[in-house]
């Protein structure tokens, strides 16, 4: 028997967010386009960077050829758009202007409500990113290999990355219950982000130690380890294994995101008195 | 004393109205002052600089943790193109972004009515009405990485190459202005403008490393629709001595350009436009 359409469900609500999502982005299709533009510029950069690097070189360094860091880069492109979650610094705002009124007076949780919508949005941005992918296919032409194993593992891995980063800078918003001068923290994290995910560059051409640093930290599960999926550099094995290191640190995240919470909306409302 | 009086109207001195310059250095004094009343933004700027430094320096170390040369540039001429790009980034941040920021809000709420009906030039209003001080730290930490990347080669630097490198700084100044505010004009009624800014400061981060390295279709962009390779590359290869007297021409040349495309863009922009409440 199926529950009348008028009952509340999670899973209806997830799926009525996500087209709320969905729709905001499609409506706004320029500015979509314009936003994944603007996103190439940064792989390109790294890309121009490291292929006059790896040619000088010999067409490789430390084991990349220039088609696999064409391609890598390319998919960096898409896994940065999956990666964007709510701004922690947006926080504030939602604080100073009694926004999370209207969120505490309803009662499902406002982390459903955002996670939705931002994952709404992402079906949107494939579709854009497909032309600009091939677009850019044909300039750098990238070398990856094709398996079947690959492109399911990409799909979950991709997601997975959204769910980890999206946990984190939501834990990190709860900062701004605390502090209005959250943004060297934000800082701090953004430049250790971008050099310890991969998003720079593929972890290999960074000295041994950082990749050491790395390998304890959530950030290379929702950058590197999904493009590293996709172009085919890990066995099924490891594939497997991202996908649940991606579990592990969305569970343990999200344990200490409901522990902060509690604390937060209790200084939130001391701040409303 | 009666109306008119000289000691009401400051000595008399404001009783005319101001030229451009006059102007302009009012505004951007009181914007100063504004800012300064902030002490606390100089710390957080200092650190966020910092960082941002910090982020490029790693950048190079990595690159040339692999190589020794990028495309025939050395890891000090390298730090001398992140120099110019961190000073000419303060400039931006300080003089230009804010103002652009202003306008947006402007357009979007119809506000700008009140600015074209001034009788002082619209263009002028625009471009001082807002100013970061605190952003002037990257001018300095840049200056500083300049300075260091001449350490790091023994670099001879005489007073001409000096006054050299200091004009096609002005000009790059100039450029980023003419490109922001190009950028921005053309925008007012096509997208939401909050994100072509957006899009402006990634295109910005291509000028981090020097231009000949791109591919060409991307370099060719950056040297004639978005002359960035003028505005970042050029000054640096000018102080580190990889270039001569004709760049330096070149690069005035674009920047008076650039200005000028700009004013006639910023021209036509607001003569197509009709306001928030029309």
């Amino acid at each position: 028997m199926t529950t009348p359409r008028t009952e509340f469900s999670r899973a209806r609500y997830y799926r009525a967010g996500m087209r709320l999502g969905f729709q905001r982005e499609i409506q706004y299709r320029i500015r979509t386009t314009l936003m994944i533009l603007g996103f190439m510029v940064e792989p390109i950069i790294y890309l121009a960077v490291w292929t006059t690097v790896a040619e000088a070189q010999g067409g490789e360094i430390a084991g990349l050829t220039t088609g696999t860091l064409a391609a890598y880069y390319i998919v960096w492109t898409l896994v940065r758009v999956y990666n964007l979650g709510f701004a922690p610094d947006a926080w504030e705002w939602r604080i100073r202007e009694g926004r999370m009124n209207d969120f505490l007076s309803q009662p499902i949780h406002p982390f459903h409500r955002d996670f939705t919508f931002f994952a709404g949005g992402k079906f949107v941005f494939t579709l854009v990113w497909i032309p600009v992918a091939a677009f850019l296919t044909l300039i750098f032409e990238p070398t990856i290999e094709w398996a079947v194993v690959n492109v399911v593992g990409f799909v979950i891995a991709l997601w997975g990355g959204f769910a980890v980063r999206f946990v984190v800078l939501y834990l990190l918003g709860m900062i701004n219950f605390w502090t209005t001068r959250g943004a060297a923290i934000f800082g701090i994290f953004i430049a250790s982000e971008l050099l310890l995910s991969g998003r720079l560059v593929p972890l290999e051409l960074m000295p041994g130690w950082v990749a050491d640093i790395a390998a304890w930290l959530p950030f290379k599960w929702t950058f590197q380890f999904p493009i590293d999926t996709l172009i085919g550099r890990l066995d099924p094995g490891q594939v497997v294994a991202g996908i649940g290191a991606q579990v592990l640190w969305t569970a343990s995240i999200g344990l200490v995101f409901v522990a902060v919470w509690k604390r937060a909306i209790r200084r939130y409302g001391a701040v409303g008195n | 004393m009666e109306a008119g009086d000289p000691a009401i109207w400051g000595g008399g001195q404001l009783s005319r109205p101001a030229g451009p310059i006059v102007l302009a250095r009012l505004h951007l004094r009181l914007g100063a002052l504004n800012e300064l009343q902030y002490r606390v933004n100089f710390w957080v700027q200092l650190f966020n600089s910092g960082l941002n430094l910090a982020t490029g320096l790693v950048a190079i170390a990595v690159v040339y943790n692999q190589t020794d040369t990028l495309g025939g540039w050395s890891s000090a001429e390298l730090l001398a193109v992140l120099g110019v790009h961190v000073l000419i980034g303060g400039f931006l941040r300080t003089f230009v972004v804010p103002n652009m920021w202003s306008l947006i809000r402007d357009v979007q709420e119809g506000t700008l009515d009140y600015t074209l009906t001034r009788p002082a030039d619209s263009q002028l209003i625009v471009s001082v009405r807002q100013i970061n001080i605190w952003n002037l730290i990257d001018v300095v930490l840049g200056a500083g990485v300049v300075a260091w990347a001449l350490r790091e080669m023994q670099s001879q630097l005489t007073g001409t190459g000096l006054v050299a490198f200091g004009v096609t700084l002005v000009c790059g100044a100039a450029i980023v202005y003419a490109i922001w505010l190009t950028a921005v004009t053309i925008a007012f009624k096509a997208v939401d403008i909050g994100d072509l800014m957006q899009i402006l400061n990634g295109v910005y981060e291509a000028g981090r490393w020097p231009v000949t390295i791109y591919p060409l279709w991307l370099r060719s962009s950056l040297t004639v629709i978005i002359p960035l390779a003028f505005a970042i590359t050029v000054p640096a290869e000018i102080v580190t001595g990889r270039v001569g007297w004709g760049w330096l021409a070149a690069a005035v040349g674009v920047a008076g350009l650039a200005l000028l495309v700009s004013r006639a863009i910023w021209k036509w922009g607001i003569r197509n436009y009709s306001g928030a409440s029309a």
